[in-house]
């Protein structure tokens, strides 16, 4: 299969410059918040936005090479871009939407996506859920050999949203072209891409499993963008680990070096709750009453003191937690990363 | 429940309004039965006025669409050195006194005019022909359509055009496919009150094109030449007008509420001013 490959592309944006190179051959998704330049990065690849210097192919076929004053129009490039709000042709037909490429009859596309029931009506009368088969269908019918779709599931309702996700999972592995997906929800992310990105302010910080993300963050950003508690507090080697003194007197036990002005990244997931002083090897104990909980499904986020563990709804009914109830959040020394120091700033520090 | 003191004001006011606008028209009814209106059009007086409002009015209009059509696309897209004055200068004739046109255009294609020696050159004369009539029509109507196209095409979403081009349509096909019929209904617009403005134009055609029967004598010119010969049929030719431009209006409006859709921002009637 033809890979894409970015190289050195720079696009000046209002604030900031999208600077970015990337190579992939299967799905990588560009996970970052809105304004982070996800969206330029895919109208350059489609011919909508031109960059000011780089390099753009599809396998052997060169699409914009600002070295050789390349740059092929939109038209010329086999692209399919599926737009956040989908831009179907309100005026035509879902069947006239998906020949529009003129390439293919729409009949397998209304099979494949079931929707041949909507083959006649018009885009404005179809639900969220619908326009996106449409959409995708139209760009899938085109033959691209990149398919980019712009924050495929940020139009949909947490409803329709999950069963959409596992759908376009199951299409985009069975495609068999590069896929690149923006979106600023690192879960949507996770779920549908091999490899992911946390792009932010034009900039790659860290790309890579979305596992190994999680498990090693770069720095504070992606650390929560991957949904980690971020502690910030002042560090101090002692013995074989780092303490480190937050804002509120709490100390955090980290195996991770650090000292001066650190930030700490803790999953959810890897801290336990009980009502009880735990008796085991977590070094970390944090001790107050319930501040909120929110159900997320069949998991609940349980705040306490400055972190956010996220249980079972199960454990959560035997353990009879509420808003209030004095309970213990404890996680281990080991499961505890320094993801930013600010004296020794081998991570950079980052704002928002 | 007693209305309040403003609410009243405002309805009675209103009523004054509506009725100050109806009556000129109401009172040319009220003169002319309709079997008088179809017997005028045995008076050659009207029956040639008619047709050479018609035939003007339609080719000043296709004129109107062919050329305005590709200026106000390219007004609404691009933005270029000078586009203010392009746009100001696309909708001068709306505020231009109708004579004064007409003097410009003498003094623009006259004999004597700018271009006269050219067109003299070339063994053309405009002024006081049909075609003079068909310039100062197409002059003084064209903001009317250009105006209401810019908005249109302005209110198509770009990310139309642009899912257009991913699917491998070029810059034509877009523009024939997506960008025309999606301005379809604010086009359509334009050109109903362009076309309006065209049949009732007088001051501009009577300076460059005289007023000839049969030859550039427009309705309005007729009923200004009859006016004082045979008030009869004044009001006759008045009468069709009327009801051509109510016509046009009604028309308008169905076919506006009838291909409702896709671009609900450019359907309204008078669209809003471009100029800036």
């Amino acid at each position: 299969m033809a890979a894409l490959t970015l190289e050195e592309i720079v696009v000046p944006l209002r604030s900031f410059s999208l600077r970015l190179s990337l190579e992939t051959d299967a799905t990588v998704a560009l996970v970052g918040p809105s304004g982070a330049g996800k969206t330029t990065v895919l109208r350059a690849i489609a011919g909508l936005v031109r960059p000011a210097s780089g390099r753009i192919a599809s396998g052997h076929e060169v699409w914009f090479d600002s070295a050789r004053q390349l740059s092929l129009a939109p038209d010329r490039r086999r692209v399919g871009l599926v737009f956040q709000d989908y831009a179907l042709f309100p005026h035509l037909t879902v069947r006239q939407n998906i020949e529009y490429a003129r390439r293919h009859k729409a009949d397998d596309y209304l099979e494949r996506f079931s929707i041949r029931h909507l083959e006649q009506a018009r885009p404005p009368d179809l639900s969220g859920g619908e326009r996106q088969r449409v959409a995708l269908a139209r760009a899938l019918a085109r033959d691209p050999d990149v398919l980019l779709l712009d924050e495929p599931l940020s139009a949909l309702d947490t409803h329709t949203k999950a069963g959409v996700r596992a759908e376009l999972n199951d299409l985009l592995r069975g495609l068999g072209i590069p896929v690149l997906v923006v979106t600023h929800d690192f879960e949507d992310a996770a779920a549908l891409a091999s490899r992911v990105g946390v792009i932010v302010e034009g900039r790659l910080r860290q790309i890579g499993a979305p596992g190994d993300l999680v498990a090693g963050p770069n720095d504070p950003f992606v650390a929560s963008f991957t949904g980690a508690n971020l502690l910030h507090g002042y560090g101090e080697q002692t013995g074989g680990v780092t303490r480190v003194r937050l804002l509120d007197g709490t100390v955090v036990s980290t195996v991770d070096d650090g000292d001066g002005d650190v930030t700490l990244a803790v999953y959810p997931w890897d801290i336990t709750v009980s009502i009880v002083p735990p008796n085991d090897s977590a070094m970390n104990v944090v001790n107050a009453p319930i501040r909120g909980i929110a159900e997320l499904g069949n998991r609940v986020r349980v705040s306490i003191g400055p972190v956010s563990a996220e249980i079972t709804a199960d454990s959560r009914n035997r353990l009879g937690l509420e808003v209030g109830t004095p309970a213990y959040a404890s996680f281990k020394a080991t499961g505890t990363r320094v993801v930013a120091n600010g004296r020794r700033g081998h991570a950079r520090q980052v704002s928002g | 429940m007693k209305r309040p003191l403003l609410a009243c004001l405002f309805v009675a006011i209103s009523v004054v309004t509506l009725i100050f606008l109806a009556l000129p028209i109401v009172a040319i009814f009220a003169h002319t039965t309709p079997g008088h209106l179809l017997d005028q059009f045995s008076n050659p007086v009207v029956r040639d006025a008619f047709v050479v409002s018609l035939k003007t009015s339609l080719i000043a209009q296709a004129l109107i669409v062919v050329f305005g059509t590709p200026t106000a696309y390219l007004l609404a897209t691009r933005r270029f050195r000078g586009h203010a004055v392009a746009v100001t200068l696309v909708e001068l004739p709306l505020v231009l006194p109708p004579a004064v046109a007409g003097i410009g255009l003498l003094a623009a294609f006259g004999r004597l005019g700018l271009l006269g020696s050219t067109f003299d050159a070339l063994g053309i004369t405009l002024p006081f022909t049909q075609t003079a009539v068909t310039i100062a029509v197409a002059y003084v109507a064209s903001p009317l359509y250009i105006r209401q196209a810019i908005a249109a095409f302005e209110a198509t979403d770009p990310n139309l055009t642009a899912a257009s081009r991913t699917l491998g349509a070029g810059p034509t096909r877009t523009f024939f496919r997506v960008v025309l019929p999606l301005a379809r209904a604010g086009l359509i617009a334009g050109l109903a009150l362009s076309f309006a403005r065209g049949l009732g134009e007088f001051g501009a055609t009577i300076m460059f094109a005289g007023s000839l029967q049969a030859v550039t004598q427009t309705l309005p010119l007729a009923i200004y030449a009859e006016f004082d010969r045979n008030f009869d049929a004044t009001l006759a030719v008045s009468g069709v007008l009327v009801l051509l431009s109510v016509a046009l209006l009604l028309g308008l409006r169905i076919g506006l509420t009838w291909q409702r859709s896709p671009s609900k921002r450019s359907s309204y009637l008078f669209g809003p001013s471009v100029s800036g």
